[in-house]
């Protein structure tokens, strides 16, 4: 009977914090336009969202480019097709690892501090200072930090697949001794900037809106004590990456049919 | 914390990097041709079959690209295969030229491929091709192979 009662509890919680997760996100919804005469907010969101995700970013891209080239050549060498080493990389950089990557590692770099930031705002009560003094927190604190993240993600995962295109061009053409010219024709023969890089454009603010979403309520809604904190923590960084891994099907099952 | 005159000069740096590896996908790595999107005029040409032949696959002449394949459609009263094809305002065809459909490579794509013919008048838009040559069908030919082989033993 207890262990019945338990599950029922359990479920009921998954519920409540789906509903206040959704209700959470409409808020934000509102909240909007009240952007519109903060701008100053949103440039430091963005610096801490987005420009000291950056780097992260620049050096994981150029890594994973490498390695697809090294992979790539490797396996491709034996049918003799290593001319279309170049479509691999870039194909596979723009559709695929470029967005969930990017949104990988925004989840571990960006979206934990967001969460560890606002879980500490409200535990050491700023939040409800800020109640206290007519200020809607979700329009000061939350709003622009979503909208930073929705911003930053396709910037990053831009910037994640060219650099990768680029690592992929060092290892393939300058050491593996790829055609210069094949590598690059066969990559703009077969990318279509529609079907490919619109819609990685698309996935990737998709990600950057879920993992702020994710990394923003677990914040707001964490237990106001140091243990709350740092499991509101964990639980944005394995809930985001997860909503990432399993959306990414789903939109690549819409989009690439 | 940093001045905020820094802060801007860095998200000013990050938002133009962002926007110009975008620029570069777009314009290095795919095939969108904003700027030279060629104009062209249509003509049409009508094929038995088509096998694999796909809109804007490449409309060569002497393995030079002039043009590409515009739409496909199909004449329900002929049975036949129609295709527009967009040839770029810089080439003349002249009236007798001919199309076929060839694959580029073993397994490749297939293409359109002209050849001139000696009128001295040039095709005009929406003008049709007197000679075509459909793609040619594996299945078909090693059929009439096999036939043919068929055939000749049965001779003997």
């Amino acid at each position: 009977m207890l262990w019945l009662r338990r599950l029922g509890r359990s479920g009921l919680n998954f519920f409540e914090r789906l509903g206040r997760g959704h209700l959470f996100f409409f808020s934000i919804l509102s909240g909007l336009p009240s952007l519109v005469p903060r701008g100053h907010l949103l440039m430091q969101q963005l610096f801490s969202v987005g420009v000291l995700s950056f780097l992260i970013i620049l050096v994981a891209g150029l890594f994973v480019g490498m390695v697809l080239g090294l992979q790539g050549y490797n396996t491709l060498v034996d049918f003799g097709a290593e001319e279309s080493l170049g479509v691999m990389v870039a194909l596979s950089l723009v559709r695929e690892l470029g967005p969930v990557v990017t949104a990988l590692l925004f989840a571990g770099r960006a979206g934990s501090a967001l969460t560890a930031e606002i879980g500490l705002m409200k535990a050491t009560e700023q939040l409800s200072g800020m109640e206290m003094m007519a200020v809607d927190p979700v329009k000061r604190v939350i709003v622009p930090r979503f909208v930073a993240g929705m911003f930053s993600m396709p910037l990053l995962a831009a910037i994640f697949s060219a650099v990768g295109v680029m690592g992929g061009f060092v290892v393939g053409v300058g050491l593996l001794g790829v055609d210069d010219g094949a590598f690059w024709s066969q990559i703009q023969d077969r990318v279509d900037f529609y079907d490919d890089i619109v819609n990685g454009v698309i996935k990737s603010m998709v990600f950057g809106v879920v993992v702020t979403w994710i990394a923003l309520f677990e914040g707001y809604d964490a237990v106001p004590t140091s243990e709350g904190v740092s499991r509101a923590t964990t639980r944005t960084v394995v809930h985001a990456s997860l909503a990432v891994l399993g959306l990414d099907f789903v939109l690549t099952a819409l989009m690439f049919d | 914390m940093f001045q905020s005159k820094n802060i801007e000069i860095l998200v000013g740096i990050f938002v133009a990097a962002g926007l110009a590896a975008l620029f570069v996908l777009a314009m290095k790595v795919s095939n969108l041709n904003v700027f030279n999107d060629e104009g062209g005029y249509p003509v049409i040409a009508r094929f038995d079959n088509i096998g694999g032949l796909k809109e804007r696959a490449p409309v060569t002449m002497s393995g030079v690209r002039i043009g590409r394949v515009e739409k496909i459609g199909f004449d329900n009263d002929v049975f036949e295969a129609v295709v527009t094809l967009t040839i770029n305002d810089n080439y003349m065809l002249p009236k007798d030229s001919n199309a076929s459909i060839f694959t580029s490579g073993l397994l490749g794509e297939q293409y359109v491929a002209l050849e001139a013919g000696g009128d001295l008048d040039n095709m005009q838009p929406n003008d049709q091709f007197v000679l075509t040559q459909s793609a040619l069908v594996l299945e078909k030919m090693i059929g009439q192979f096999l036939f043919k082989a068929a055939e000749g033993e049965t001779g003997e």
